[in-house]
């Protein structure tokens, strides 16, 4: 198992936002959690980030070992979790080479970052017509490329999605997900976040369902979308 | 003419304390949404360390009987000695007072600047008593007539440094790693640690940086005016600040400018009008400036600084 979360409590100033969420990731496997806005999703990658303090009793393990030892910027350089946040957050006054340089900040790699910066370019060749353009005056579609491309840098072993098709339209959409694809064939796992439960169940193997804080649905991406109470919520009917 | 260009040489001196001292807050407020109030302090700290840096490198030539060497040599170790020490002391504020006050409403950061100075200039006084320090002439002042303007070679060397300082902050910033990470953390501070960058280390690196800065202009500030004295920072430091603000949020560039416009305000004011209205007159020119420009020359209206 490569990301396993038991009991996982976050509270943000007394209000508890997740109320003991229970999940996993295996080696190479694309999870999503599927909920509506304000059910914790996001809090749950913060946590894995360590960007948010959990509540005593929980525990996160990756690779079988307590992530809480690692501060958050060594949850991505040592651990390589990479995290792409809700509404893309690039960095608009930087180039959209020193985005990505800035994601290998504390890779000692040369030759590995070499590689990796030119497969980022092979899957979004729109970045490297850019490269040299402030991020912050793309489109919205070039700059969650930039998001993902960014996280793809910086940590390699699975990568958490924070709504990665928000505000997207349904082609852009498309081809990031076939992307998201490619990333994951190369490797790396990946742990979608949506609220567009249609596409996450169609790109995920397994997913769980989240309301209020609280885990209410879980298994195979087939049996959620067959599901009526999800077709009933999630899905439109 | 010549009284003017004299004007102008005095405001270039004048603008390069400003604009360096400006450009340590302007970082620190940029990169941690902070104004460090004790900077102006360690601007006085900078000048001290320098005196102390210079009178032991003159005991240990004279004691090696190395009496040939020249004076720059001097001056130029100990601005790198003194700033690579006074670095030292600006990464001990962040880490001391400011870096438990992260989430602590910022009233409390700007109180604890306020303190931060105050221990400075009180353990200054504890520590070497009230006596007045002279700054050692380690070079010999050599006077150009040109055309009827006087300059001094210790104000070509002051401004000289302050520009060749200010270019190497610029280059750091926007061709390093640790330059790039500043700016993103300027933009969005809430993200970095995604990219893999220890924040706390950016952090330190922007206190350091600017009180380094700070220690070359008490350095410089010694060798034009050679009396220090522990409050010296206060008043050059909070005009030092008001560049910051004119500059923009975080802009290098606007507060190296600001600095210098500052430097000419004053000087070119006090010629006009009596010295006693110096001040007054130039803050009022200042406001004006805000009032059409609130964010300053270079800063942004707006920047997504969301929690993540
Ligand atoms: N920074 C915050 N401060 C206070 N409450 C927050 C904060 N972030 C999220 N919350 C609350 O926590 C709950 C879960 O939010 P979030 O994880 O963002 O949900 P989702 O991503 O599923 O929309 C919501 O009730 C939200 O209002
Ligand atoms: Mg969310």
């Amino acid at each position: 198992m490569l990301l396993s979360v038991k009991n996982l409590r976050v509270s943000y100033d007394k209000i508890r936002a997740l109320h003991g969420f229970d999940f996993h990731v295996n080696e190479g496997e694309i999870v999503c959690i599927i909920g509506a806005n304000g059910a914790g999703k996001s809090t749950t990658l913060r946590a894995i980030s360590q960007l948010v303090p959990v509540e005593q009793g929980s525990t996160i393990e990756f690779m079988g070992e307590n992530l809480f030892k690692y501060t958050a910027d060594k949850v991505v350089s040592q651990l390589g979790i990479s995290h792409v946040p809700e509404g893309r957050r690039i960095f608009g006054n930087l180039t959209v080479m020193e985005n990505l340089k800035l994601a290998t900040f504390s890779r000692k790699d040369s030759d590995g970052i070499h590689r990796d910066m030119a497969r980022v370019f092979e899957i979004f060749p729109r970045l490297d017509e850019r490269k040299q353009q402030k991020a912050g005056t793309m489109s919205g579609g070039e700059q969650q490329m930039l998001a993902v491309g960014r996280a793809f840098m910086s940590g390699r072993r699975i990568m958490l999605l924070d709504e990665p098709s928000m505000g997207l339209a349904p082609l852009l959409m498309q081809g990031m997900f076939d992307a998201l694809r490619q990333i994951n064939e190369e490797g790396t796992a990946i742990l979608l976040v949506e609220q567009n439960a249609r596409m996450a169940l169609k790109f995920a193997q397994r997913g769980y369902v989240l309301e209020t804080g609280n885990l209410v649905l879980e298994g195979k991406s087939s049996d959620l979308m067959g599901n009526p109470e999800v077709k009933k919520a999630y899905l439109g009917g | 003419m010549e009284f003017f260009l004299q004007n102008v040489v005095n405001a270039l001196q004048w603008g390069s304390f400003y604009a360096l001292i400006a450009l340590g807050y302007s970082m620190v407020y940029g990169v941690l949404l902070l104004f460090n109030f004790a900077h102006g302090d360690i601007f006085m700290v900078g000048a001290y360390v320098g005196f102390f840096v210079a009178t032991g490198l003159l005991l240990l030539v004279s004691s090696l009987g190395l009496v040939s060497m020249p004076g720059w040599v001097v001056l130029v170790l100990v601005i790198l000695v003194a700033m690579f020490i006074t670095a030292f002391v600006g990464v001990a504020v962040e880490r001391i007072g400011y870096r438990p006050l992260r989430q602590a409403p910022r009233a409390s950061a700007a109180i604890t600047g306020l303190m931060i100075g105050i221990i400075f200039e009180t353990g200054n006084l504890a520590l070497l008593g009230a006596r007045r320090l002279s700054f050692p002439e380690l070079i010999e002042t050599t006077t150009y007539t040109i055309g009827g303007v006087t300059v001094t070679n210790k104000r070509i060397m002051i401004v000289a440094v302050s520009l060749l300082l200010m270019f190497a902050l610029h280059q750091f910033v926007q061709r390093t790693k640790w330059g790039m990470a500043m700016r993103a953390m300027a933009y969005d501070f809430a993200v970095v640690p995604l990219m893999g960058v220890p924040l706390n280390s950016i952090a330190a690196l922007t206190f350091g940086l600017g009180s380094a800065l700070a220690a070359a202009a008490g350095i410089l500030f010694g060798v034009a005016y050679p009396v220090l004295s522990p409050y010296m920072g206060i008043v050059v430091g909070w005009k030092a600040f008001v560049a910051a603000i004119l500059g923009g949020r975080g802009s290098i560039l606007g507060a190296a400018l600001a600095g210098f416009l500052l430097g000419f305000i004053e000087i070119f004011v006090a010629t006009i009008f009596p010295s006693t209205l110096r001040d007054l007159i130039a803050f009022s020119i200042i406001l004006l400036i805000l009032v059409f420009r609130p964010h300053g020359f270079f800063g942004e209206a707006h920047t997504s600084r969301l929690r993540l």
